[in-house]
């Protein structure tokens, strides 16, 4: 076996395989969390919510999923063909090959690379092509005004989703994501980085376009943002994308923030469960939190948005950062690097 | 052999999407085609053994400055038309500065010469023991300290120079102030006042300097028809 | 204080945090949905839904043909044409309601000297064409033999109150 694995079809096969054991649950993720949402805030709102198709409406994203295959491609007449059919599927592969590196538990991972974070960080930040070029291509003002609010939304909470990562780097010594979750074996970031945290969690919400930062979508103002013009399969691949960077993001926040695959105690009843369960579990807590401001909060005004990400977060993070980096130096905690 | 097929791939496609840039008709695809070229400058890294530099280079430019070119380039209305009337009134000055330009790079490739340690240094592109993110920040942080220093202040001028032009102080806008909205509790806004019925009332609003903001500190309230 | 402890609480997050409690509370209480084709929310005894026109007990028809309900009609969507019948008396030809035009705003009802005209309990009568929502006087009367059981329940009910 390790033989076979050495030649080069034996470790594509192998390469494709830890692929699909990647893909499958994520996509399958993506399609529960849909039925979750949906579950989640008709039980905020006193409503059941799916329920008949399949026990427990447990079928219902794969009707769902039918239903937009069965339905008519719609390609405007003034949109741009080409570049009306790429921004989806750019969106869909940029929320699917982000996964290559997030480490499911100790040594499982696709590509233990080196700068794992700023991977993460740049393919996070490239999600807003998909939707600028979405808006410009539709050749529709709705789309197009929900594409720049958008780019704009995106570029400013970047801000601060990257400064964020430099504090927990700071305390990490290393840009690998493993490294990162080792770093968190005694004690979890959360503690000690709290505000940081919420920070972090609240710049996802807005960069994912979730509620209450859903502006681009805004279906009061802008009737559905930058894929208005979108129908069957176009569509579902935004959709998919989208929620498929909400658990992303939520991965994201386990890795640097939750401890990733790390049990919360290293004792006896925690440690028997394996660390992707653990990991798994922390995801569906963040996405939970996900869903649950979604039923909450009332959408952002986009000056508050504009307000919130440069005035507030940025200022924050920054100043979180310089702190961060002194109490380390002042306490002689920094790590020693590689 | 991999390495070096994917090295030409990525170069191919990085030299025809520099061309596009120039060649595209339309400002969007021109910037779209730039972003293309980034991303095989990154990939060209990525093979150097680059792996910070690649991904620096797509968060940064990427990721923001190629979004503010769309974004700008985006809302332009381009008339295709009025491009090209000045073609040819111009071509003889833009000939010049090309031929210029072509020249200089003539000159610069006929003297380039290869350091006489880049064959080893080609040899061994990553060393073994240190990633290059520690290579780079060791090398940054110390022998180039100063200069890192002062780039830094230089952007820090540019920033401050923008927001200097851009900022404009227009009297007679309405704005929000959150803090104050926030500050704002029931018994700044709202008295409850017993009337006897018929009265009409006045209640003359508490003075607020403090905050500089008129408030109506009472529902002024005249009953309909005087009993 | 006051100042401290806005403050404090402004950076807390404190409404925020408190508006997450209110809605995990609402996440366990108990749900109202009804599951619409199997259970059914109670309807009023004046609910106003398809017509119907009514029998007498021995069979006979109640409407006299007065036009009353026609001439009251806002949406004008009845149309009624009479003729004596063989025995002498003033029967309809004709009476249609025309549903699409319909507002269901029982005038029709009110108007009716004989209850002959009632607006039934129910609602569930959508269609795949609009002519098939143009009821003939064959229909209406099917709808009153139909339903009578419950439009009499209904006129019982609501009786003490006109």
């Amino acid at each position: 076996m390790d033989g076979f694995l050495a030649t080069p079809v034996g470790h594509f096969l192998f390469v494709v395989a830890a692929i699909l054991a990647i893909m499958i649950p994520v996509l399958v993720g993506v399609a529960y969390l849909t039925y979750a949402e949906r579950k989640v805030l008709a039980a905020i709102q006193l409503r059941k919510g799916p329920n008949v198709v399949g026990p427990f409406g447990l079928l219902q994203p794969f009707a769902d999923a039918l239903k937009l295959l069965m339905k008519e491609t719609v390609i405007p007449s003034g949109a741009n063909r080409v570049l009306f059919l790429f921004a989806p599927m750019l969106t869909f592969a940029l929320a699917l090959i982000a996964w290559a590196v997030i480490p499911f538990g100790p040594g499982l991972v696709l590509a233990d690379i080196n700068v794992g974070i700023l991977y993460l960080f740049a393919i996070s930040s490239l999600g807003v092509y998909g939707i600028i070029i979405a808006g410009w291509a539709s050749n529709s003002k709705y789309a197009f005004l929900g594409a720049l609010r958008s780019a704009a939304q995106m570029v400013s909470y970047e801000v601060s989703i990257g400064f964020v990562i430099i504090t927990v780097l700071l305390c990490v010594g290393s840009l690998n994501l493993s490294r990162v979750v080792e770093a968190q074996k005694d004690l979890w970031f959360v503690v000690p980085l709290f505000p940081m945290f919420i920070v972090f969690f609240i710049s996802a919400l807005a960069e994912t376009n979730r509620a209450p930062f859903d502006l681009p979508e805004g279906e009061s103002e802008i009737v559905a943002g930058f894929f208005v013009e979108y129908s069957s399969m176009a569509f579902a691949m935004f959709f998919l994308g989208e929620y498929a960077n909400m658990i992303l993001m939520s991965a994201m926040t386990s890795i640097l923030f939750l401890g990733g695959w790390l049990p919360p105690l290293d004792i006896a009843p925690f440690t028997w469960i394996p660390g992707p369960v653990w990991f798994a579990l922390k995801i569906a807590l963040c996405l939970f939190v996900f869903l649950w401001v979604r039923a909450t909060f009332p959408r952002y005004r986009y000056d508050q948005l504009m307000r919130l990400g440069w005035k507030v977060f940025l200022p924050l993070s920054l100043l979180w950062v310089v702190l961060t980096a002194g109490a380390l130096k002042l306490l002689g905690w920094l790590p020693t690097g590689a | 052999m991999i390495v070096t097929l994917a090295f030409y791939a990525f170069a191919a496609v990085l030299i025809a999407a520099a061309a596009m840039v120039v060649l595209a008709r339309n400002p969007v695809h021109a910037v779209l085609y730039l972003i293309l070229a980034f991303f095989n400058a990154a990939a060209l890294f990525l093979l150097a053994g680059a792996e910070f530099l690649a991904m620096i280079l797509v968060i940064v430019y990427v990721g923001a400055v190629a979004v503010l070119f769309l974004f700008v380039v985006m809302m332009l209305d381009v008339n295709f038309a009025e491009l090209r009337e000045g073609f040819v009134r111009y071509l003889p000055i833009g000939a010049v500065v090309g031929v210029i330009l072509a020249a200089e790079l003539l000159f610069l490739a006929s003297v380039w010469s290869l350091s006489a340690e880049a064959p080893r240094l080609l040899a061994e592109p990553v060393p073994a023991g240190v990633d290059n993110t520690t290579a780079l920040g060791l090398i940054l942080y110390t022998d180039y300290f100063y200069l890192f220093q002062a780039s830094g202040v230089i952007l820090l001028v540019a920033m401050i120079g923008a927001i200097v032009l851009t900022l404009r102080d227009r009297p007679g806008v309405k704005r929000q102030d959150v803090a104050a909205q926030t500050a704002r509790r029931v018994e700044d806004t709202l008295a409850l006042v017993k009337m006897k019925p018929g009265s009409g009332m006045i209640v003359v609003p508490k003075p607020e300097a403090s905050r500089g903001e008129e408030r109506e500190r009472a529902v002024e309230h005249t009953p309909h028809g005087g009993h | 204080m006051g100042f401290v402890d806005r403050n404090a609480r402004s950076f807390l997050l404190s409404e925020l945090v408190s508006g997450l409690a209110l809605t995990f509370r609402y996440l366990f209480k108990r749900k109202v949905t009804i599951n619409y084709p199997h259970e059914k929310g109670p309807i009023s005894p004046r609910f106003k839904g398809e017509h119907a026109l009514r029998r007498y007990p021995n069979g006979e028809e109640r409407c006299i043909a007065c036009k009353l309900c026609e001439a009251i009609c806002p949406a004008q969507a009845i149309t009624i044409e009479a003729e004596p019948r063989e025995d002498g008396s003033r029967r309809t030809t004709r009476y249609d309601i025309d549903m699409t035009k319909c507002i269901y705003c029982g005038l029709c009802e009110e108007a009716c000297p004989v209850d002959a005209i009632v607006e039934g309990p129910n609602f569930e009568f959508s269609t795949e064409t609009r002519e098939e929502l143009i009821y003939t006087k064959e229909r209406l009367l099917a709808n009153g033999d139909r339903w009578e059981a419950e439009i009499a329940a209904r006129l019982k009910a609501d009786a003490p109150y006109r």
